[in-house]
């Protein structure tokens, strides 16, 4: 019994450096407890890349910043290659102010790889205030709603947007999204409207409101967090940052589910008495 | 490619061989325009004629959306209906959510400890529906902390919530008769970052160790950090959002969570307000409404008639 | 008055909005297009008041020399710092590509946004991973049979997202994608039918004046 008092009073920070050790260790000396298996979401996704023609326009929209880059990043990455490797041309855009640099870095790293030109086979759009409306107005007129690109080159003098008049022009949207305004608000403003196959990164958490969309067919491929963009490092080939995480995440859930167990055996007494504050 | 009549043809798009119709999103009002459809790999032979010149005319009624409108008008005639009738008297009953009776019990907790009452809006602009409901409920919280005397701190993440929250607290206080407590750092913007907000808002939490902590609005990923740090202070927490994906870390954290309509409907039920209780009650006649006619799709949907789900399929 | 011209504008703004919805008429549209402008450009605008409340309550703090007001000295010091930066590299010059705008890779403002804002923001969310963890020692009880049910959905959920589930039985990712799939739908269905109900009640209220704390009290 003095042992589960002692539980009870456990104070959180052992639980903190034991998450911050399960997370780092396979991080640093790579565990590989088991292999990746893509899930049908992410195959999706990989399916609606390959599915184009070579040489298509594709959108690509980074909707996140630093906050959640730990997961938006690899899958932005591994769509930029993917489409990089398939010939895409890709119109890139940000509608959260701290994206475009991502959203940069992921267009040079993997345009150089595959020996790409800024300008003839991508392009950063970058940021413009307005959330929903900037999305609708894209409709109207892409040239239009981003008169220049982030650097300030008019689009008329960029090879890659000549010829783009709106969407009608763009075979594929990819959303790399962490909140609002991202997917949903893509799928709500353009593909219900303008009927623009798409698919979507996005965060782990907030996967799951998207998986309507997926079954609808609004979405083509759903990538949630880490372990999504890690399925999909597996399908294209690249394993990245994501396949590497996740060892680190595989031990973090199974302490989480360790955690709760151990809560309950902790706190067995206290049920016992039929009491406590929730 | 289209051209405007006796001009010279530019691409428009590119589409599929089977395609028998096409819709030009891209088309001017009032502009004649003349299609042909030109072969890809090019090959003359396929090419189409020029077409007759079309001119696109502006709607006044976007018909795809007639289905909206059937629903949103039954939805406000039933609120109309509702209202009158709870005006003539007409009294209801409703499910008592304890979230709500707790807002008040939390704010008297804070009075007896002598601490504070955090409010926290959510991290949404002031145009989501979500923080107009939080501002509603600011009020009647400010205007129960003014009568208690409690200290009340509204921290916000976006300068548009700052400037309504202010003008709501201080109302809320001038309301009971106490615009001599309301002090000018109570609502005080932080940032627009959301992490950065969270970091100081949970810096706020630790140092002033607020009785109650009220956390109302459109939460993210900020959920968790929040109402962890709040319960390690020791502050008993009512949350509410519409934010389905946040919901499960409020209601593990939370000592109370008020989860979509239920928080909708909380500044009706809190107010007692006729008016305001008839339209939740029209709320839940229409949802009746909706169950049935989901009920009768499936039903119908599995006897192969589609009829009813096209119709509210929107577009 | 101060409450009356408030809810009249609101009122006008609502309604128009609403009719703007199923109209798709350019002269509509023009209007509508623009009243959303009208919007960023004051919520714009709003920055400058939200910055001043900061500035105003923050030095006040140092002045009187209250509790952790060392703290506030580097709030104030990095918000002038970034916008200092910012603004002296303004956007970038077409004409010659050797100046670099405040948003070019390579730009000061973009280093403080690599070095500071990115690793503190990313910080900040990766607490959540610790949080999840203490949370579900702490408040993560099984009380009931429903509890029980709940812990289990949990436990396969967590095993089914990450490599290891599929490694212990294939049977894991499948049971998690069906429970994602199936119940996990169409709960929350139910819950954004009765939130949307709720959204459209308040936006009434709002408009139609019932609710008059918002913008400003009910008036003693």
């Amino acid at each position: 019994m003095s042992l589960l008092t002692s539980l009870r009073n456990l104070d959180r920070r052992w639980i903190f450096l034991a998450v911050g050790l399960l997370v780092i260790l396979p991080l640093v000396f790579g565990l590989h407890i088991a292999p990746v298996q893509p899930s049908f979401r992410a195959r999706g996704f990989y399916d609606a890349i390959e599915r184009l023609p070579e040489g298509s326009t594709v959108l690509l929209a980074g909707d996140y910043d630093p906050g959640t880059a730990a997961e938006n990043y690899p899958m932005h990455l591994a769509a930029a290659r993917h489409l990089m490797r398939r010939n895409m041309k890709i119109i890139a855009l940000a509608l959260y102010p701290a994206g475009p640099p991502l959203t940069d870095q992921v267009l040079a790293i993997a345009g150089q790889e595959f020996g790409k030109q800024p300008g003839v086979d991508y392009v950063n759009l970058g940021y413009k205030v307005g959330n929903e409306l900037v999305m609708s107005s894209m409709g109207q007129s892409i040239p239009r709603t981003f008169p220049m690109d982030k650097a300030g080159t008019p689009v008329e003098q960029i090879p890659v947007m000549r010829g783009i008049q709106n969407f009608g022009q763009i075979k594929l949207l990819v959303s790399i999204s962490a909140g609002y305004p991202g997917t949903k608000e893509w799928v709500q403003q353009v593909v219900s409207r303008f009927h623009l196959p798409m698919v979507a990164g996005v965060t782990a958490v907030s996967a799951p409101e998207y998986y309507p969309y997926l079954q609808a067919g609004q979405l083509q491929g759903l990538l949630g967090g880490m372990a999504g963009a890690a399925e999909y490092e597996v399908l294209v080939e690249k394993p990245g940052l994501a396949t590497r995480g996740m060892d680190a995440q595989s031990l973090a859930h199974l302490f989480i589910a360790f955690m709760i167990v151990l809560g309950n055996l902790a706190f067995l007494p206290e049920r016992k008495n039929g009491g406590g504050r929730p | 490619m289209r051209r405007e009549e006796g001009g010279t043809f530019a691409p428009v798009d590119t589409i599929e061989g089977g395609a028998t119709s096409y819709i030009d999103e891209g088309a001017e009002g009032d502009v004649a325009y003349e299609y042909r459809l030109v072969a890809q790999p090019p090959e003359p032979g396929l090419d189409s004629e020029i077409s007759a010149p079309v001119r696109a005319r502006a709607n006044w009624f976007d018909r795809t959306k007639f289905n909206v409108l059937v629903v949103v008008g039954f939805f406000c005639l039933l609120l109309f209906i509702y209202i009158r009738r709870s005006e003539g008297g007409v009294q209801w009953t409703f499910r008592s959510i304890p979230g709500l009776a707790a807002i008040e019990e939390a704010i008297g907790r804070a009075t007896e400890m002598g601490k504070s009452v955090l409010y926290v809006p959510g991290v949404q602009e002031i145009d989501d529906i979500q923080t107009i409901a939080s501002m509603i409920l600011l009020g009647r919280v400010a205007r129960m902390t003014a009568k208690y005397e409690t200290d009340l701190m509204v921290p916000t993440n976006s300068p548009g919530v700052y400037t309504v929250a202010e003008e709501v607290v201080k109302s809320g206080y001038s309301d009971v008769g106490r615009s001599d407590m309301y002090r000018s750092d109570q609502v005080r913007y932080i940032t627009s970052e959301q992490f950065a907000y969270v970091a100081a808002v949970n810096g706020l939490m630790l140092r002033t160790k607020p009785a109650a902590n009220l956390l109302l609005g459109a939460f993210f990923a900020e959920s968790l950090l929040l109402a962890e740090t709040g319960h390690s202070v020791g502050a008993i927490q009512i949350a509410g959002t519409a934010n389905v994906h946040q919901m499960p870390f409020f209601v593990v954290a939370c000592d109370y969570t008020l989860i979509g309509e239920e928080y909708f409907a909380a500044s009706a039920l809190l107010s007692n307000d006729p008016r305001l209780l008839g339209s939740l009650k029209a709320s839940d006649i229409i949802k009746i409404f909706l169950i049935v006619v989901i009920v009768l799709g499936c039903v119908l949907a599995t006897s192969g008639q589609t009829w009813l789900g096209d119709f509210f399929a929107t577009q | 008055m101060k409450r009356t011209v408030p809810f009249l504008i609101t009122m006008a703004a609502g309604l128009f909005m609403l009719v703007a919805f199923f109209v798709p008429h350019p002269s509509v549209r023009v209007l509508y297009t623009e009243m959303q402008t009208w919007a960023i450009v004051v919520v714009g605008f709003t920055y400058v008041l939200g910055v001043a409340n900061l500035l105003r309550i923050n030095t006040r703090h140092v002045a009187r020399r209250e509790r952790d007001w060392p703290f506030k000295i580097v709030l104030i010091a990095g918000l002038l710092a970034t916008m200092a930066i910012g603004f002296s590299e303004g956007i970038s010059d077409i004409m010659d590509p050797s100046v670099l705008g405040y948003s070019e890779t390579g730009s000061r403002f973009q280093w403080v946004y690599i070095t500071f804002y990115s690793p503190m923001s990313a910080t900040m969310f990766a607490l959540l991973a610790f949080f999840i963890a203490s949370a579900a020692f702490r408040a993560f009880r099984i009380r009931s049979f429903e509890a029980m049910l709940l812990a289990i959905a949990a436990f396969i959920l967590m095993l089914g997202r990450v490599p290891l589930g599929n490694a212990i039985h294939p049977v894991i990712p499948g049971a998690a994608d069906w429970l994602m799939e199936i119940p996990q739908n169409a709960a929350k269905r139910g819950i954004l039918i009765g939130a949307a109900l709720g959204v459209i009640a308040t936006g009434m209220r709002v408009i139609l004046g019932m609710e008059k704390t918002y913008g400003g009290g009910e008036g003693s």
